[in-house]
């Protein structure tokens, strides 16, 4: 798959305050980083985080430096952490034609009723954070996971560069779990 | 390199800093040394007014020495001394104006 | 290649890494957002000891800046960081920084002044102390953050005055990117100690901002000593001679690092520009977007970039412009009731000049607006236009301001 060319891909990604939508768009920027790709940019959406409101977070890809630093606001990739965000959050909004958005979920794609010039991308990331045991306080987390998703619905950036970004940010025990969980995502999100 | 000692507003401490400033003064601190509890113990105790002076105008001694060059006449060494043994003695000492003769 | 070096992180952290390689030994601030995580990241790296510094808590900025005049004053290299309220509730003893002339650098992430209320980006907090002595300098991206506040002690204990390092806000404070972090050699070769103006020592005591009267005078020793007049003067000779400054510390800074950032000034494909698009820190960096569309369709458009606001480079402006045909600039700040702060500076630089282009302002951005390189390539068609039409006053053009009763 061609993995670099001369457009930018913007990356937007929906999830609730608390489950780690932000971090997991830092180390997708730094697992992009890894992959080659010289301009990356990561950004929470601005201004005040609650728990458990939907937040949204973004991060950018490009050959060169980039220099665009709004908001993005029309993703080529949506990632979708929590399936209840597709009513709320606005998820498909703006997605540019031929996009995709990655959806956690137990559901079928077809069934998620997404309808649009996109390709959508159903999987059950929460199964595979609960497989490696990247559970705190009996809550699944699902953000390391679903990057192993990103990188294999998308292409964008390796498995391998996602492993080395988790393990820039956890202690080496943790990071093996949280390692794990996104390679079981990997192998179970369709390209 | 440049002498940047005058590129910022400072200077030594040092008496008179704000001038002679002793003519701004309308009433004089006068020690009455025989009250002076430094004088009656015949050593360089107690010094209260020393402490107290805001313009240090007050050399510790046997008893303390008020430099009246600088003084101001604040009368803060007056109130403070627990002997009551300074006092504050006008400059001036006027008179009631006596017409001896005249036409009102 | 440089990976190893290089690191993904946000502006303020790259903020910290730049407080941490200038060695700075005492570090007081108090927290505001966007600011936070710089101060946060560095009470960390003195508690674990990475920064061998004293962290001085503060119960407010006002103290936070006081510490850091006490603890110059005394010798140490001090930084501070604040944002918007923050550095308004500093604002006396922004003066007396500068006024006692301590080589003081604090960063600021630039944040909306309330009231009402808000937390996201413009450039009014920074803007609204411009005249207080400080040199600022406005920042692009993240990497310049960490260069520009490495050079911002250079220059500061090089002519005894304190340095804002200004960065929006959020756009780069809370945006990753991957940022080069020189090697500590590299930057103790370019940074030498600092060597204070004045020491206190309690065996050679001094007054040091003392009241001073209006005239020259003799101090109590008998030195000559200046009015306040005198000592003004000469703040402001250090203010312009920060101009070269500036310059010679980021082309020294270029030859250690291979890292430089224009100086004063930087320009993106300005040669042959008819219209020429002026903004300060990241506004700016969309700005080259905007103009690599506009050129995309045939118009001369390049970028003129404010890096020093304070100096402001009143006569490289003036070369730079020369001969165009339009200066549109772009502000995220306003004095009220008048115009864009750097619009105003860059007519002053202009004033009667002939040759010199017409200059439009424009307020963008106010309370974190978002603003996109679409929204500033279109505000610069509609100022290309307006030109044509001959047009040469023209209102400050609001971008995205959606007032109903203006509606078009």
């Amino acid at each position: 798959m061609a993995m670099r060319d001369d457009t930018m891909h913007e990356i937007r990604w929906h999830g609730r305050g608390g489950q780690g939508a932000v971090t997991a768009a830092k180390i997708l920027a730094d697992a992009a980083f890894g992959s080659g790709w010289r301009g990356v940019t990561s950004a929470p959406s601005f201004g005040a985080e609650r728990r458990g409101a939907p937040v949204t977070a973004s991060t950018r890809l490009a050959a060169e430096e980039i220099r665009v630093l709004s908001q993005v606001t029309e993703p080529d990739v949506v990632v979708v952490l929590d399936e209840s965000l597709l009513d709320v959050g606005k998820a498909t909004a703006g997605i540019k034609p031929g996009g995709v958005i990655i959806v956690n979920t137990t559901r079928p794609a077809a069934e998620l009723g997404l309808a649009g010039d996109f390709r959508v991308v159903a999987a059950d990331v929460t199964g595979a954070a609960l497989e490696a045991g990247v559970v705190v306080a009996g809550t699944p987390l699902v953000n390391t996971a679903i990057l192993g998703s990103v990188a294999a619905a998308t292409g964008l950036v390796t498995i391998e560069s996602v492993a080395a970004a988790i393990e820039h940010v956890f202690s080496a025990k943790l990071a093996e779990k949280n390692v794990a969980a996104a390679r079981l995502a990997f192998e179970c999100t369709s390209r | 390199m440049r002498d940047r000692s005058h590129d910022i507003s400072m200077s030594r401490p040092a008496a008179g800093e704000a001038g002679r400033t002793g003519d701004w003064r309308n009433a004089r601190p006068v020690m009455v040394a025989e009250r002076c509890l430094a004088v009656r113990q015949g050593t360089v105790t107690c010094q209260i007014c020393w402490v107290y002076c805001p313009d240090a105008c007050i050399a510790q001694g046997v008893g303390p020495v008020i430099d009246l060059e600088h003084c101001k006449g604040c009368g803060i060494c007056a109130e403070m001394c627990p002997a009551s043994a300074i006092q504050m003695r006008p400059e001036s000492v006027h008179g009631v104006c006596a017409v001896e003769e005249g036409e009102r | 290649m440089s990976h190893a070096k290089t690191r993904v992180m946000t502006g303020n952290e790259a903020a910290a890494h730049a407080a941490r390689l200038a060695r700075v030994q005492v570090v007081a601030a108090y927290p505001i957002t966007p600011q936070s995580p710089v101060v946060e990241t560095l009470s960390e790296w003195v508690e674990s000891g990475e920064l061998p510094a004293e962290f001085v808590t503060v119960e407010s900025e006002h103290s936070a800046l006081t510490v850091c005049i006490t603890a110059s004053t005394v010798g140490a290299r001090t930084f501070t960081a604040t944002s918007a309220n923050g550095l308004a509730y500093m604002t006396e003893q922004v003066w007396w920084a500068a006024g006692a002339r301590l080589p003081i650098v604090m960063g600021i992430a630039n944040r909306a002044m309330a009231a009402p209320w808000s937390v996201l980006n413009d450039q009014q907090d920074s803007m609204s102390v411009r005249d207080a002595g400080w040199v600022q300098l406005y920042c692009r991206n993240n990497q310049e953050i960490l260069d520009t506040l490495v050079q911002a002690y250079r220059i500061a204990e090089s002519l005894y005055v304190p340095v804002m390092v200004c960065y929006d806000g959020f756009l780069l404070s809370h945006t990753m990117m991957p940022v080069e972090l020189p090697d500590p050699d590299t930057v103790d070769a370019f940074l030498p100690p600092y060597h204070p103006l004045t020491v206190v020592d309690p065996d050679d005591p001094r007054n040091i901002g003392p009241v001073t009267l209006a005239d020259p005078r003799p101090d109590a020793e008998g030195v000559a000593r200046n009015g306040y007049m005198e000592f003004r003067a000469l703040h402001h000779r250090a203010l312009l001679g920060a101009l070269e400054t500036i310059e010679r510390v980021d082309a020294e800074y270029g030859a250690a690092t291979g890292r430089t950032w224009g100086g004063l000034l930087w320009e993106h494909r300005l040669d042959d520009a008819d219209v020429v698009l002026i903004a300060a820190g990241s506004l700016g960096t969309q700005l080259t977007v905007a103009a690599d569309e506009l050129r995309d369709e045939g118009m001369n458009v390049g970028v003129l970039g404010i890096r020093s606001y304070r100096p402001f480079p009143a006569v490289a402006a003036r070369d730079a412009l020369d001969g165009r045909s339009l200066a549109l600039v772009f502000d995220k700040a306003l004095s009220y009731g008048h115009e864009g702060p750097i619009c105003s500076d860059i007519r002053s630089a202009l004033q009667s000049r002939t040759g010199a282009p017409v200059v439009y302002g424009a307020i963008c951005g106010l309370g974190g607006r978002d603003v996109s390189p679409a929204d500033l390539a279109d505000a610069t068609r509609r100022a290309v236009a307006d030109r044509a039409a001959g047009i040469v006053d023209r209102e400050p053009d609001w971008i995205n301001l959606h007032l109903e009763e203006d509606a078009r």
